[in-house]
């Protein structure tokens, strides 16, 4: 087993009541890029939000391991901490908060105390990665994401990304509202990102991202399960034929959550 | 119908209490017929803050400490409050109700700056004192605690700037309520003529937390034409003390008025916050903060009345509420018929940490004059789950995230508070109640 390991097995959400994820099975293993892709609706983000323990989902059955420790068990910043990420498809803002003193703040909470990130080591980092992703410096002054335009909240997402340097990134939708320039800028951050110790999941409407970031395998989720996986030509032939033919293939009428093939 | 009330203090307690501390034969007369109007006039009726059971009635009143020679016999954490250097040039400290320890520079003198205690205040200026004491600011007869105040009154300072003098330094004073059960009435009178300018900066602070004391605490502030007065102050009193505070201030033609006000309490407060802009051009801008926090109860009131053509006012108000805390916030703007092409504007927001935390915003405006700009805003919610969901994803801690998430919220006022010694003081302490 490599260094870092996600693993999810037989995995139920439910919110308010509505089953959304339906026994889903994905491992992620650092070295790796996984897609997820399929149409609106079908439980991408619900699976990310899941994993990452945002309060509302309700996990009713299944098991998630990073590194084969229960993630389940643990507090959303427990998670955090043993590796994982989630770049929000619709990231909050934070008012009063600058984007420095959230960033450093989350370094340091992974940090023992007495063991904070220098003042002048953080700056380097950060001014370092703001350059590489085309970010003003006004940025790091700036109150967390707060008027923000759309494409600047993902970028700020990748900066997150970057600074933290977690085992296993989930990134939702990090691709939409990009323009073609900022798509390159953030793909190469992430592609930066890419070691032997790094597994990512790339959740992503568009063949477009997976041009500049190439997955080992993309994963077509439909009814809140995974119903078709392959290399990185599935991608490619859902951008020239949609899905219609993977429905018809299993016999799928309507592929979002709540219908039964 | 006129309430009778026994009080715990009679007239030969005052008489004593007045003629031992050698006062102007006008203070004992007007103590004596301010604790007659005590008992029968009402308690005040804060809006929508029911204070039938809070303590008013246990304290101590006639304490007293010891005088202090140098600032270093103070306690650390007080000691870092007054400052280096310059800023801490002059200062009145008050321990328990009671003068400690004085400085007022050279300079400052010899411009006629005056700055004590309110006791020796009675005796060297005891006629400029008995013209502003509870004359055209806050009224003896208000209610039964502004009367019992007046009857009781038992520390403060008196700040007088003649004509066209400008203090550049801020004059600090500091009441240390060292005894947890020490009762402080204490009343605050600064006095800005025309083309002065002067900024005040106070500390109020007690220690011990449980045990029972009341504050009744008045200041009143006279703007004169074209003087400036700013006046900070943090208030920072243990959980077992009640308080109610009353600052009110009248501004003459182009005069301003800046309150930055941190409301710190950890008791039960009561806060009544009052501006007359009585002459034409008169401003001011009023900034609070407040974190609320434990199961303390507060109600505060900022009021401007616009009475002055031309007259300007701005009002920001930010509060935290966490545990059970809860507090009303009422901003009464009132423009008074003639004072055309008056502007006024209020911002109130409250922030709830948690379920069972109570916020209550009200904006008012009471508008008699056609040829006015006025507005409003208020706004009353819940911590964001998101927020916190988004923050702790980046492995910050719940309790580290609502730290962030409330410093963030009050920002906006804190960051602006015009003096820099209220700033890092109302920091400090809002980290402190955060923790
Ligand atoms: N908070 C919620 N309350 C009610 N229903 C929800 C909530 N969150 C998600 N859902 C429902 O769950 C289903 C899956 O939503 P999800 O956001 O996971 O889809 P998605 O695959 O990410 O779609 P998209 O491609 O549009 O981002 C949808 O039907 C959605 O309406
Ligand atoms: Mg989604």
């Amino acid at each position: 087993m490599s260094a870092s390991n996600l693993k999810i097995e037989n995995l139920h959400v439910s919110i308010e009541g509505k089953e959304i994820i339906k026994g889903l099975d994905l491992e992620i293993n650092g070295g790796e890029i996984h897609a997820v892709m399929g149409p609106n609706g079908t439980g991408k983000s619900t699976l990310a939000s899941a994993i990452m323990g945002h309060p509302k989902y309700e996990i009713t059955e299944g098991t998630v391991t990073i590194d084969g420790k229960d993630l389940l068990e643990m507090e959303v910043d427990e998670r955090a901490k043993a590796g994982l990420f989630l770049a929000m498809q619709y990231p909050s803002e934070v008012s009063g908060v600058t984007n420095a003193d959230f960033l450093r703040t989350s370094i340091n909470a992974r940090r023992e105390e007495g063991d904070e990130i220098s003042l002048m080591k953080f700056i380097k980092k950060m001014d370092e990665k703001m350059a590489a992703l085309g970010m003003g410096e006004e940025f790091s002054q700036r109150y967390l994401n707060e008027g923000f335009s759309g494409g600047e909240k993902k970028r700020n997402e990748i900066l997150q990304l970057m600074m933290l340097e977690p085992k296993i990134a989930i990134l939702d939708e990090i691709d939409s509202g990009l323009d073609i320039d900022a798509l390159k800028v953030v793909s190469q951050g992430v592609n930066s990102m890419r070691s032997p110790e790094f597994g990512c999941l790339i959740i992503t409407h568009y063949q477009r991202l997976l041009n500049y970031i190439t997955p080992d395998k993309v994963h077509v989720i439909m009814q809140g399960r995974i119903v078709k996986s392959g290399g990185a030509e599935l991608a490619q032939r859902l951008e020239a034929e949609g899905y219609d033919w993977i429905k018809e293939e299993l016999g799928i009428e309507d592929e979002t959550v709540g219908q039964e093939a | 119908m006129s309430v009778e009330t026994k009080l715990e203090f009679d007239q030969e307690y005052v008489r004593k209490f007045s003629q031992d501390r050698q006062e102007p034969e006008w203070l004992l007369n007007l103590r004596l017929k301010a604790l007659d109007a005590a008992s029968e006039l009402p308690m005040p009726k804060p809006e929508k803050t029911k204070i039938d059971k809070w303590n008013f009635n246990s304290y101590k009143h006639d304490v007293s400490a010891q005088e202090i020679k140098s600032l270093d016999e103070l306690p650390e954490d007080i000691k870092s409050l007054v400052g280096k250097d310059e800023q801490a040039g002059n200062l009145v400290v008050h321990r328990n109700t009671t003068l400690a320890f004085k400085q007022l520079s050279d300079d400052l003198r010899e411009k006629g700056v005056i700055f004590t205690d309110i006791l020796t205040a009675s005796k060297e200026y005891s006629d400029l004192l008995e013209k502003y004491f509870m004359t055209e600011g806050v009224k003896i007869d208000e209610h039964r605690l502004t009367a019992l105040h007046a009857a009781l009154m038992n520390g403060g300072t008196f700040l007088y700037v003649p004509k066209n003098v400008d203090v550049e330094v801020p004059l600090q004073a500091l009441y240390w309520q060292e005894d947890a059960e020490a009762g402080l009435f204490n009343h605050v009178i600064i006095v800005a003529e025309d083309n002065s300018r002067v900024t005040y900066v106070e500390n109020y602070f007690s220690t011990g937390d449980d045990k029972e004391s009341v504050a009744n605490i008045i200041a009143e502030v006279f703007v004169g034409q074209n003087a400036k007065v700013s006046y900070g102050s943090v208030d920072n009193f243990a959980k077992g003390v009640t308080t109610f505070i009353s600052r009110r201030s009248r501004v003459s033609r182009d005069g301003r008025i800046e309150w930055s006000l941190g409301q710190m309490n950890d008791g039960n407060t009561i806060s009544d916050n009052i501006t007359h802009l009585d002459g034409n051009g008169s401003t001011a801008e009023t900034k609070t903060v407040t974190v609320g926090r434990g199961d303390q109860k507060q109600n505060f009131v900022n009021r401007v009345f616009h009475h002055g053509q031309n007259s300007e006012s701005n009002l920001l108000v930010h509060g935290v509420m966490k545990d059970s805390a809860s507090s009303i916030f009422n901003g009464i703007t009132k423009i008074e018929h003639g004072a055309k092409k008056a502007f006024g504007d209020q911002t109130q927001r409250v922030l709830m940490m948690s379920e069972k935390a109570r916020g209550d915003a009200n904006p008012i405006l009471l508008i008699d004059e056609d040829d006015v700009m006025a507005g409003h805003a208020a706004s009353v919610g819940k911590v964001d789950q998101l927020q916190l969901f988004y923050m702790m994803s980046r492995g910050i801690s719940r309790a580290e995230a609502e730290r962030l998430i409330i410093h963030g919220f009050l920002a906006p006022v804190v960051n602006d508070l015009p003096i820099e010694g209220v700033q890092k003081r109302a920091t400090e302490v809002i980290e402190r109640k955060v923790r």
